[in-house]
């Protein structure tokens, strides 16, 4: 009865959901769910925003990235430059808007590279077991000790640089963390009963694995995916601030924070808004993940 | 006894594991010859034998396997090759270049842990759900912020509007406070996460009502039995946030135009310079191993379960 | 003047949505040296009011009215800090698991002398001894030796005993078990019920006994409380509760408590033809971790020389507490696990060894119902796919026989066929348990193994799941074999009874036989460890 005694679950007085409320539909659950929270609302419209603007730059900045009005040098911003304009007079907004073309594409890249090299070796450590878990989790281990930024650092050097090589790096970096979360989700759901219970009604092992396996591991995993594509954000940013990334005068997030920073004392803006547009981004698909980590499954 | 021999065998694995790594990385998945050239030549075209000479002269004429046990051996004896820009040994490049990184990774770490290790526990002991609900938001906000651009925020804020800190540099310890601040903000906010997730399980554990029904006063449930078991989980990332730290210093001296590890790598890398850059990583995978078996002979202090049973 | 009363006493949860009822308005009395028994299933609220007594509720629980006076002194709307000098004081807890109630990285002496220092009933100084005294009251040999060892080294009963040493420390008035020994072996559990009862009667404590078991209830308590949803359906002396229940709820539990209602067990059925299953001579060995300094490997002897056949119609049940082999004996049958020695046959066919395609067809023969139906059930799945699971794993009939199959399935479980398309949280554990049982029976098998079915369910549930294990045995010449550590459900439900322990089989004799005139002492010490016993006599 231990199960069911525990102080937790005992002391948890909530009637079963069959006798509670009357079941909702899923749209009017998600309403609800949204209109608590606006903060998400808010991210999910940042997100939306930044990937529409990776695709169609021009709907939301008409102008060229690259146009330099010598007369309209280090404005501050305000109307008509509202993010105001660099160094040789290009507009800020339009270069960041541009940016997030090659940022984001970048960013996609490590985190595909990341969630099926990782994922793979995870589900094939969790799901075989044995000496091939033992080896795939010592590879995992040495990859942990290398801090990513360094491991990236180091793919850099070898590759080369530009935007591709960064976004691999940067995904083969995270690599080991996928690996871990996905054998870890997959051995405790190989372990659980209802697998268990699966096999003892005589379902084959791939069943088994795309029926149960799959389904439960995933969710877990998808959202260190989305939490991957923040901290990818953040990582290839860096990178390209270091320099590693497209060469100027193309726009990336990074390397606009860069460049503005030797007109720091006198023009702020140049390296704040690309910053903030950054921090933004990032914020929104934590918020996002954070979301689909806990309280959606928790608020029902 | 043996608890301390396997952590070491463990550690030496480790090390040996991520020399192979990033000489696969830095050897195998580039020619570091095609580096050379571009290094040696400045643009004039080049002979066959000036490129066997250089081959020979870094070693790299002969076959992979056998480079590798000669390089593997080297770094066994210390050496772990010459830089290829400034022809200096690696080993002695790194040392120099060491001191003033570990003075800001110093600073940086205690910095992180007195912020974080504040920020969680303040969140978790106090009743005002609203300052709970601040602190608690500090640390996502802390690590969605890129460290660069938070350094040069502090910088356009501190140095040139308030003109309090030196803006660039590494003289005197009030260069050290803005490098050290942005250092441990996002260090700072990992220990804090951890911290206030394993508090709050720690919190709601049986053992903390046991606790409470005996009548012991809120503060010493608060540290001598929640803290006692949440310090466990917090220990652990102890080796991952020391290597982040070391990998943020390159951002960070970078940005503050400080000399140390973090630009030598930066410059290393821009140059290509394969065994500067191997050397760096694996002096970081160093520092992990050895903070690892710190926090492997603190652990069985803290948790009497552990010298039980051994962890794999 | 009582020591304890509560009166009108209403707390609720806040829940995401709103709030739920825990306790609708409850009045207790509880007189000075009494024991009062709170009885409920899971959702009664009896936990919620013991928790709303101490002053303990978790943080989204509210007292929202009513009062609670210990010596007349009212307790609700006092400050933490006026609380605190009554908790460990004035009214004691012994908490429900000692697995997790004890803190980890701290010294069992030191967690007693805790409670001495926070009260000042002993200085730095006399603490320690004061702290080995009160482990060697609670029934802890060698007390000196254990106050210096941390709880992982104890077992779960010693545990309780350092949980108890705790909870007696400071002499209360007034002592508050909630579960006390729900998880630990029965043996173990009566010893600790018998010398709480012992220090009880030498300190004058009144006991405020929580429990689901009607049968622990009625052996220790002077007057038992029925809880039903938050409210008190019926209170009274013990034994006009137990004889003369007035309220419909009270009937039920006592007809379903395992311990209290007699039942005749069944007789033996006739053996005919060969045996559907037969063991002999099972051996299964666990290596164990080697040991610091060895290389030798050690082995754990779980299951050792079982041999017991398995008659058709016929249920065979294999009784023990933790770590007496049944479960692995169970899953050696099934060839879930494979034996170190020994050999098993299904109706007559030596499967010791089969591998494969014939290894996949004795998922025909012989299906397993788990013990906890939270965890056997994959929460993506309807309780449609969770039925024809076994119907699609062998490419039994069309999308639409599997159908019909479920809807028949269902209705022979006693389940409406709407419940098809819900998910398992949206079932009850009974339901889910149900939805479990027409899993098992999907592929027409033989044998059912029937592990622990439903030591995780509610006593009344518990009645309507052995019930309908019974039916479908009447009906189809269902075999079982049931494991279970609880003697008072082996006798409703097995025609033959095994006793386990420590991996072997002690005695294996039909129910009635086992139960009035047990061979072995073991068993006796088993029976002796039927709660509700002692109020039956």
């Amino acid at each position: 009865m231990t199960d069911l005694l525990d102080p937790r679950t005992a002391a948890d007085p909530t009637p079963t959901p069959s006798s509670g409320r009357p079941p909702t539909t899923g749209r009017a659950r998600l309403g609800r769910f949204l209109r608590r929270r606006p903060g998400l609302v808010v991210s999910i419209l940042v997100i939306v925003f930044v990937l529409v603007s990776a695709v169609f730059p021009a709907l939301f900045a008409p102008g060229d990235p690259t146009l330099a009005v010598p007369r309209q040098r280090s404005l501050p911003p305000g109307p008509g430059h509202w993010f105001g304009t660099d160094y040789l007079g290009r507009d800020v907004w339009t270069r960041v808007v541009h940016g997030t073309s090659l940022s984001l594409q970048a960013t996609l890249i490590a985190v595909a590279v990341a969630l099926v090299v990782g994922g793979l070796i995870g589900l094939l450590a969790g799901f075989v077991g044995g000496w091939v878990d033992e080896v795939l989790m010592r590879v995992v281990d040495v990859l942990l000790a290398i801090p990513p930024i360094l491991l990236a650092l180091a793919l850099i050097a070898a590759l080369g640089f530009g935007t591709t090589n960064v976004a691999i790096a940067v995904g083969v970096a995270s690599v080991a963390q996928f690996a871990r979360v996905m054998r870890a989700e997959t051995m405790r759901i190989r372990g659980t009963v209802y697998v268990e219970a699966a096999r003892a009604v005589g379902t084959r092992w791939w069943v088994t694995l795309g029926r149960h396996v799959l389904p439960n591991a995933a969710g877990p995993v998808l959202v260190l995916a989305v939490l991957e594509f923040g901290l990818a954000i953040l990582a290839v940013s860096s990178l390209s601030f270091l320099g590693y990334g497209a060469p100027p005068p193309a726009p990336e997030w990074g390397s606009l924070v860069s460049e503005g920073r030797n007109y720091l004392a006198t023009a702020w803006w140049m390296c704040a808004m690309p910053g903030l547009t950054i921090a933004a981004t990032v914020l929104s698909v934590n918020r996002v993940s954070k979301a689909l980590d806990g309280e959606w499954g928790r608020d029902r | 006894m043996i608890y301390l021999l396997r952590r070491l065998g463990f550690a030496a694995l480790v090390l040996w594991a991520s020399y192979t790594v990033s000489f696969a990385v830095l050897y195998l998945l580039a020619d570091p010859v095609a580096t050379l050239v571009a290094r040696a030549s400045d643009g004039t075209a080049i002979t066959t034998a000036e490129l066997d000479a250089l081959r020979a002269r870094y070693g790299l004429d002969q076959p992979v396997p056998v480079q590798y046990l000669e390089r593997l051996g080297a770094a066994l004896r210390g050496d772990l090759g010459t830089s290829f820009v400034n022809g200096q040994p690696v080993g002695r490049t790194i040392a120099e270049a060491l001191p003033p990184t570990l003075q800001i990774a110093t600073a940086g770490l205690v910095l992180a842990v007195v912020f974080g290790a504040g920020v969680a526990l303040t969140a978790t002991y106090t009743r005002s759900r609203w300052l709970a609900q601040v602190l608690m938001g500090l640390p996502s906000l802390a690590v969605s912020l890129p460290v660069f651009w938070v350094g040069l925020m502090l910088v356009q804020l501190f140095s040139f509007q308030l003109g309090w800190l030196p803006a660039v540099g590494a003289r005197g310890p009030a260069a050290l406070i803005l490098p050290a601040v942005t250092l441990a903000l996002p260090t700072g906010a990992l220990i804090a996460q951890v911290l206030v997730k394993s508090m709050s399980t720690a919190l709601t554990e049986p053992y903390v009502t046991t606790a409470r029904a005996k009548g012991v006063g809120p503060l010493a449930v608060h540290l001598r039995h929640a803290l006692g078991n949440a310090a466990i989980p917090a220990l652990t990332v102890l080796g991952y946030v020391t290597g982040n730290l070391l990998a943020g210093t390159v951002v960070v001296e970078t940005v503050f135009t400080r000399p140390g590890l973090g630009r030598t790598t930066v410059e290393a890398v821009a140059d290509q310079d394969v065994p500067l850059v191997q050397g760096v990583v694996l002096f970081a995978a160093l520092v992990f191993v050895l903070v690892n078996l710190a926090v492997d002979l603190i652990y069985p202090l803290l948790d009497p379960r552990v010298t039980q049973a051994v962890p794999a | 003047m009582s020591l304890l009363r509560v009166q009108d006493l209403q707390v609720d949860y806040r829940v995401a949505g709103g709030t739920v009822d825990a306790v609708r308005g409850v009045d207790l009395e509880v007189a000075t040296g009494e024991v009062v028994a709170v009885v409920g299933e899971s959702g009664s609220g009896k936990s919620t009011l013991a928790q709303a007594v101490i002053g303990l509720l978790p943080a989204n629980g509210a007292v929202r009215a009513g009062s609670v006076a210990l010596d007349g002194e009212e307790l609700l709307g006092r400050s933490e800090k006026a609380l605190r000098s009554v908790r460990g004081a004035r009214i004691g807890l012994v908490p429900q698991d000692p697995g997790v109630s004890l803190n980890p990285v701290q010294k069992i002496g030191t967690q007693v002398a805790e409670v001495l220092r926070v009260h000042v009933l002993a200085d730095r100084r006399s603490a320690p001894a004061r702290a080995v005294e009160l482990l060697e009251r609670a029934g802890i040999p060698d007390a000196a030796v254990r106050a210096g060892q941390y709880p992982h080294e104890l077992s779960g009963g010693l545990r309780q005993r350092a949980l108890i040493a705790v909870a007696i420390a400071a002499s209360p008035a007034l002592l508050i078990a909630d579960e006390p020994t729900s998880a630990l072996d029965a043996t173990v559990a009566r010893q600790i019920l018998d010398h709480l009862d012992t220090l009880r009667a030498e300190t004058g404590s009144a006991l405020l006994l929580v429990t689901h078991d009607l049968g622990v209830a009625a052996d220790r308590a002077d007057r038992i409380v029925v809880m039903s949803q938050g409210r008190i359906v019926e209170q009274g002396p013990t034994a006009e509760i137990l004889e003369r229940p007035t309220h419909p709820y009270t009937r039920e539990l006592l007809a379903a408590a395992p311990g209290l209602a007699v039942v005749d067990a069944l007789p033996p059925v006739p053996v005919s033809g060969t045996p559907i299953a037969e063991v002999r001579n099972l051996v299964k060995d666990f290596p164990l971790p080697r040991a610091r300094g060895s290389w030798r490997r050690e082995h754990l002897r779980a299951v050792d020389d079982v041999s017991f056949t398995i008659a058709r119609g016929e249920t065979l049940a294999l009784v023990g507490e933790s770590g007496s082999g049944k479960s692995t004996t169970a899953r050696l049958l099934l060839r879930l696990a494979d034996p170190t020695s020994g050999q098993v046959f299904l109706d007559g066919a030596d499967i010791t060894t089969v591998r494969g395609v014939a290894w996949r067809d004795l998922r025909r023969r012989a299906q397993l119902v788990y013990q906890n139906p939270f965890a056997s059930l994959d929460p993506r799945f309807s309780v449609r796919e969770v039925i024809t699971e076994p119907l699609r794993a062998f490419g039994v009939g069309t999308r639409e026989e599997q159908a019909a199959r479920a809807a028949e399935l269902v209705d022979r479980v006693a389940l409406p066929e709407a419940m098809l398309d819900r998910r398992p949280v949206e079932l009850s554990g009974g339901q889910r348990q149900r939805v479990a049982i027409a899993r098992a029976l999907a592929l027409s098998p033989d044998l059912v193994v029937c592990d622990e079915p439903v030591s995780a369910l509610d006593v009344s549930v518990q009645a309507q799941v052995l019930d309908l294990l019974h039916e479908l045995q009447e009906r189809d010449g269902l075999s079982y074999l049931f494991i279970s550590h609880d003697l008072a459900v082996v006798r409703r439900v097995a025609h033959r009874v095994g006793v386990m322990q420590g991996g072997r089989l002690l005695e294996l004799r039909p129910t009635r036989e086992l139960f009035d005139d047990p061979h072995h002492e073991y068993t006796r010490t088993l029976l002796g460890a039927i709660a509700g016993q002692q109020a039956r006599v």
